[in-house]
């Protein structure tokens, strides 16, 4: 039988998006683990479900290009290659954190990795997004910026605006909606005067797609063809990704809103189980091999978590750095 | 009478003022449906229907806007920011519109309209989900700032706010939601704006302190002659109570947990100094927190002003 991901990738590659789904289920599950146990504060904002898109989104990116993204970032850190334990240590509030623990789950950043932030404020990140793309352009430099969002930021002012800087100025920009239906407990369609939210890209001239972001596959072609065209046209691009978180907004999130048949049936499209799946139809990794490596992936989680526990508190005296005073 | 807490409080203020009065309309981010993200609006929605529990999208600018275009109907809309650190997209409608209307209209109309957002720190989460920027508002004319510091003052203010002709921020400090629980009684009880209490006599130092800095500051100030005064209304602020105070006991302690430059203390030293400098045995000190964002966590504690660090301040200006 010919594969047909190989058509697309070879196996290594392949594999390495399996591992970075597993890895950063593994992450997600385990800090919901370290927030019940109180070594997680404030609000935590988890990944699990939407995995295909940060990874198959990363991979499609190159490596130079910025990502901006909101507050349940930690997988979009990490799969760029932010190291876990160093996130890890970085959600405790820990001084080895990746931004010496002052930051915390929402505000994950490391320039040096061309991921240029999470923005806890909704929305925040549009316009930003838009003024690197305007440097990067400005200095004829190969690099664009992958803007990322909730369906929720959609109705804010700095969505319209970016988005209408983006194409006036024809800056490459591509912008990627996570829509995961729900803005915290209030549905897309509750929010939302149209819905459809790609179909908000022709509002201001620029070519949208919505696609199957339950699919690592889908999510890495389509923005693999973005990123070509973005950089080719040097214009604005939108992909709408249809996904679902399997947790509630945050931990603190009762999660009532949504019925468990509901939940239940995007589980059953659970992105990680589902290119197991094509993996081992499609003879690229038997059930074995895959078991290998989530149980890897499950021990780098562990070291992250050990790491974190057995870093050091931020010495009193950091409140007074990083800012002038 | 029930035991509430603050988050019980502020639900049975609304829930009273809309019974009242159909013209009280509630809207926000996940206020309706799912009762809000502290669950202060919980239970309301199944009550009052969609009409009156308005789930917003995610827009504060347009959470604002449209209450003031509500307002100025004759509708008395409660707009919910989420959180405090939310409001900034909002500002515009707040300090160029809500603020200026009965003035641009020359008092034709006003602009009844409340602000409620969550506020301050000491949930454990950084910057934005625990700031404490008041002063912004205390320097808007036309607005005013109410900070309640417990659950029966909380339910008092909030009916003052909502029957109040003009645009009153109403900030609801996060750390209290359900750390205090007070006799709440059910019905009408109003608890006046611009009016500061009195919530220790004392004659040999005045502490004035508002929000969750109270409860800290009652524990300081214990085994201290300290007069304590929370002025539950920043602007327009009680001057009368905090300067006959300040009169007779000569020494000023101000605590906030906003940071230090700027803050509102700034504000009342200021004005201390200009009215009642002559009374003074000792120089005006404000404890706050420093000029830098609100950090994750453990620093935190060491961010805002502890018991520690104010019974400290309130010792030093005592042997002055």
């Amino acid at each position: 039988m010919d594969s047909k991901l190989r058509a697309i990738l070879p196996d290594q590659e392949l594999l390495k998006l399996y591992q970075q789904m597993v890895l950063s289920r593994e992450f997600e599950e385990s800090c919901a683990e370290q927030y019940t146990k109180g070594h997680i504060t404030g609000f935590l904002h988890l990944y699990s479900g939407q995995e295909a898109v940060a990874v198959g989104a990363t991979a499609g990116l190159h490596k130079d290009d910025y990502i901006l993204s909101a507050y349940r970032e930690h997988a979009q850190a990490i799969v760029r290659g932010a190291d876990p334990k160093r996130v890890m240590a970085e959600l405790f509030g820990k001084a080895t954190g990746i931004c010496k623990g002052k930051g915390g789950s929402m505000h994950l950043f490391d320039p040096g990795l061309s991921f240029m932030g999470g923005y806890a404020i909704v929305g925040g990140q549009f316009p930003i997004a838009v003024g690197l793309a305007f440097a990067a352009k400005y200095r004829k430099e190969d690099r664009i910026s992958a803007c990322f969002f909730g369906d929720g930021a959609v109705n804010q002012g700095t969505f319209h605006e970016g988005l209408n800087w983006a194409r006036l100025w024809n800056l490459p920009v591509l912008f990627v909606c996570e829509n995961n239906f729900y803005g915290i407990g209030t549905e897309v369609h509750r929010s939302s005067a149209l819905a459809d939210i790609h179909k908000r890209a022709c509002g201001y001239d620029i070519p949208a797609v919505r696609i199957d972001g339950m699919d690592v596959m889908a999510v890495y072609e389509a923005v693999k063809w973005g990123v070509d065209w973005v950089r080719e046209n040097s214009r604005p691009y939108l992909i709408e990704a249809m996904t679902y978180r399997f947790r509630g907004h945050s931990m603190a999130d009762p999660g009532k809103y949504r019925s468990a048949a509901e939940v239940e049936l995007w589980k059953a499209r659970d992105p990680i189980v589902g290119f197991a799946k094509r993996l081992a139809d499609e003879r690229i990794a038997t059930g074995e091999q895959l078991e290998v490596i989530r149980e890897k992936a499950a021990a780098i989680v562990q070291e992250a978590v050990k790491f974190a526990e057995e870093s050091p508190w931020p010495e009193d005296d950091e409140v007074y750095k990083d800012i002038y005073v | 009478m029930p035991q509430l807490n603050m988050v019980q409080a502020i639900n049975l203020a609304l829930r009273e003022e809309m019974e009242r009065d159909d013209r009280v309309v509630l809207l926000g981010e996940d206020v309706g449906k799912d009762g809000g993200v502290f669950r202060v609006t919980e239970g309301l929605f199944d009550r009052f229907g969609a009409e009156r529990l308005i789930d917003t999208p995610l827009s504060e600018s347009a959470i604002v806007g449209a209450a003031v275009g509500m307002a100025v109907y004759g509708l008395l809309p409660v707009a919910e920011i989420q959180f405090m650190g939310f409001v900034y997209s909002a500002f515009d409608q707040i300090f160029a519109h809500a603020a200026r209307l009965r003035s641009r209209s020359r008092s034709r109309f006003t602009v009844p309209l409340v602000v409620r957002a969550p506020y301050g720190g000491g949930i454990k989460a950084p910057e934005l989900h625990e700031e404490s920027t008041e002063a912004f508002f205390c320097h808007m004319p036309g607005v005013k700032v109410v900070i309640p510091s417990g659950p029966y003052v909380a339910k008092g203010l909030l009916v003052s706010a909502i029957r109040d002709p003009d645009p009153v921020i109403f900030l609801e400090p996060t750390r209290l939601y359900r750390l205090i629980k007070e006799e709440v009684p059910e019905g009408e009880y109003a608890v006046p704006l611009g009016k500061a209490r009195i919530v220790r006599e004392g004659s040999k130092v005045t502490v004035v302190a508002w929000g969750s800095m109270l409860e800290r500051v009652m524990k300081a100030v214990e085994g201290y002659d300290a007069e304590v005064i929370d002025p539950l209304t920043l602007s327009p602020f009680d001057w009368e109570t905090l300067l006959a105070s300040v009169r007779e006991t000569g020494r000023l302690v101000i605590v906030h947990e906003a940071q230090f430059t700027g803050g509102f203390g700034a504000e009342i030293a200021a004005t201390v100094a200009q009215e009642a400098i002559l009374y003074l045995r000792a120089p005006v000190v404000r404890v706050a927190s420093p000029d830098v964002h609100v950090p994750l966590a453990k620093l935190v504690e060491h961010y805002l002003p502890s018991v520690e660090r104010i019974r400290g301040t309130v010792d030093e200006v005592m042997k002055y």
